[in-house]
């Protein structure tokens, strides 16, 4: 009886760690597996090539990815840009100056936005983002831009990673001990002054880890960007002109390429790279976490 | 108004000049004290306090004594009105500080707290450099100038009796010193704001003796020039330092007087259980 008690611990130890090393090798199997269905096009081509060239002409064999890579780091770039001062903005003010019914109302409210499907933001990013720019914010700056830009999948990208950034954020400043606020208000501060010296600075690598989070998701966001950003397979030399993210180059073609190996493979190749790219983020950003934790023992 | 700019005016000053001028100088300004009349405190449903009145005097030690959850903790909150930032929290009556009452419809809540240097239960430093926690003060109310803050932070520091402890790391995370060590930087934070009373909510419930005795021997030092009105769970603790002691129980003052006169010859009987060990 005991031994049976005793084997019973023991295999549901093992069994766990089992699935535990199984989820892990989900990750290396998934970007294996995409590895080697690049590996065609990169033997046929040159690694550097391939990366660095703008020229996408995929029935003439010229498979340049520049044009997708920028286009990805762009829109990310300008939706965070656009979303962390809100949500950094929303998340104080909810959590040091919202009263508790505020609070009550905003927080479900902000789960549902982030539980929008993506395809409801492209809708709406193509009625109202897109004629926006097209009509009154490009003609400012360019002489012509159709709207579906850079800029418009930044927006559209932005909205939909202010919700998901906001509930992180308002957890990291919930997480400050209310002591610590106390004692810089019992001092005469301001809660602004508060907000500015002590709240700010204790979260800031929660802020940074936040960010990370959020801007793995807009790497990654296919549908409401590839909606709106236009897909022209060129450099985009400004936010007025049209981008083709990664994510948008592979739901768009996937299935049209089967009759040619090497457009297979270029797709792989693309889809190889966005993984490399959220993998490759993901640990310079933990280091860099671990570096300022280090350098800033607060 | 004019007033309380001349008192920050002044005290500013301080940071120029030695600490005995200081003492002079604030004497000139601080010869008043607290008054509360009519206090009453409601929390949610709940009535905390009930019709507290009461004189502080100043330049002593008080002590507030009393079991848990009668209501030591809110009545010190209600002195720097820290229950501002509880919206739950009602309070009615009058507390004079200086002859002002600081519930009053035009006082400002950044002076009244300016006054009051706080010393809380557990140490709590602020996420920066242990130079940084000092120079909090004097720099969100407005001081600029390097030097000034350079003198007033080694000023404090010493005084604390933290300078040679932490001369050469000053510059370093305040959470790296021992609990003892962040709770004379706290107070050294307080006195740095230039407050004319400290208040300390059972200051040492989570030190050891060692640092207990130390932070002990501060707030007698510390009587000389400021009224200080301690909190605190251990009768002993008041015996040693108070110059005057408020029991409490249940929201309601029970006694209030001189120590000696209190430990060795209390008036009411529910003081006389509560010395004696029958309920704490």
């Amino acid at each position: 009886m005991r031994r049976l008690r005793a084997a019973k611990d023991k295999a549901a130890r093992y069994l766990m760690l089992g699935i535990g090393i199984f989820t892990i090798l989900l990750l290396l199997v998934i970007g294996l597996s995409l590895f080697f269905k690049a590996l065609p096009i990169m033997r046929e081509k040159n690694l550097w090539v391939l990366l660095s060239s703008a020229d996408w002409k995929p029935f003439k064999g010229d498979f340049g990815f520049l044009p997708f890579i920028l286009s990805t780091f762009y829109v990310s770039l300008i939706a965070i840009i656009i979303a962390l001062p809100f949500s950094i903005l929303t998340s104080i003010y909810l959590n040091s100056y919202a009263s508790k019914n505020v609070r009550r109302f905003f927080e479900p409210v902000i789960d549902l936005l982030s539980g929008i499907p993506p395809v409801i933001y492209g809708v709406w990013g193509t009625l109202t983002i897109v004629p926006l720019i097209a009509n009154k914010i490009a003609p400012r700056f360019v002489e012509f831009s159709s709207g579906y830009t850079i800029l418009a999948g930044g927006v559209v990208l932005a909205v939909m990673i202010i919700p998901l950034l906001i509930s992180i954020m308002v957890e990291v400043f919930r997480s400050i001990p209310k002591e610590m606020t106390d004692a810089s208000l019992s001092m005469g501060a301001t809660k602004w002054q508060t907000v500015k010296k002590v709240i700010l600075r204790k979260s800031i690598s929660g802020i940074i880890a936040a960010t990370v989070l959020a801007l793995s998701r807009a790497f990654g966001e296919t549908m409401a960007v590839l909606m709106v950003c236009g897909n022209t397979a060129k450099i985009p030399h400004s936010i007025f002109d049209a981008g083709y993210p990664l994510p948008a180059l592979i739901a768009n073609n996937y299935g049209e390429m089967l009759s040619m190996p090497s457009y297979e493979s270029a797709l792989m190749l693309s889809a190889f790279l966005l993984f490399i790219i959220v993998v490759l983020f993901n640990g310079l950003s933990r280091f860099t976490l671990n570096q300022i934790e280090r350098r800033y023992q607060f | 108004m004019i007033s309380t700019n001349q008192h920050m005016v002044s005290s500013y000053t301080n940071s120029f000049i030695g600490m005995d001028e200081a003492i002079t100088l604030k004497k000139l300004i601080a010869n008043q004290s607290i008054r509360i009349e009519n206090l009453d405190v409601f929390i949610e449903d709940q009535h905390i306090l009930k019709n507290v009145n009461l004189t502080i005097p100043e330049k002593s030690i008080t002590c507030i004594i009393g079991p848990s959850g009668c209501g030591k903790s809110t009545f010190l909150k209600t002195l720097n009105r820290m229950h501002d930032e509880s919206p739950e929290v009602k309070i009615s009556g009058k507390v004079f500080v200086d002859d002002e009452n600081i519930y009053g419809p035009h006082v400002n809540v950044i002076d009244t707290r300016k006054k009051m240097g706080l010393l809380a239960q557990r140490p709590c430093p602020l996420p920066m450099s242990i130079f940084d926690n000092v120079a909090y003060g004097p720099r969100i109310h407005g001081i600029k100038k390097r030097k000034a803050i350079n003198q007033t932070v080694i000023q404090y520091l010493q005084y604390v009796g933290l300078w040679d402890e932490v001369r050469d790391r000053v510059r370093k995370s305040a959470t790296r010193l021992s609990i003892g060590q962040q709770q004379r930087l706290c107070l050294a934070r307080g006195l740095a704001i230039e407050p004319e009373y400290i208040l300390g909510d059972e200051a040492t419930s989570a030190l050891d003796p060692l640092s207990t005795k130390k932070i002990e021997a501060l707030f007698v030092k510390l009587k000389e020039k400021y009224t200080i009105i301690l909190v605190t769970h251990t009768l002993r603790q008041a015996k040693r330092i108070a110059d005057h002691i408020i029991f409490m129980y249940l929201g309601k003052i029970i006694e209030a007087g001189p120590t000696e006169e209190f430990f060795n010859n209390p008036k009411k009987q529910l003081t006389r259980d509560y010395l004696s060990g029958s309920f704490s």
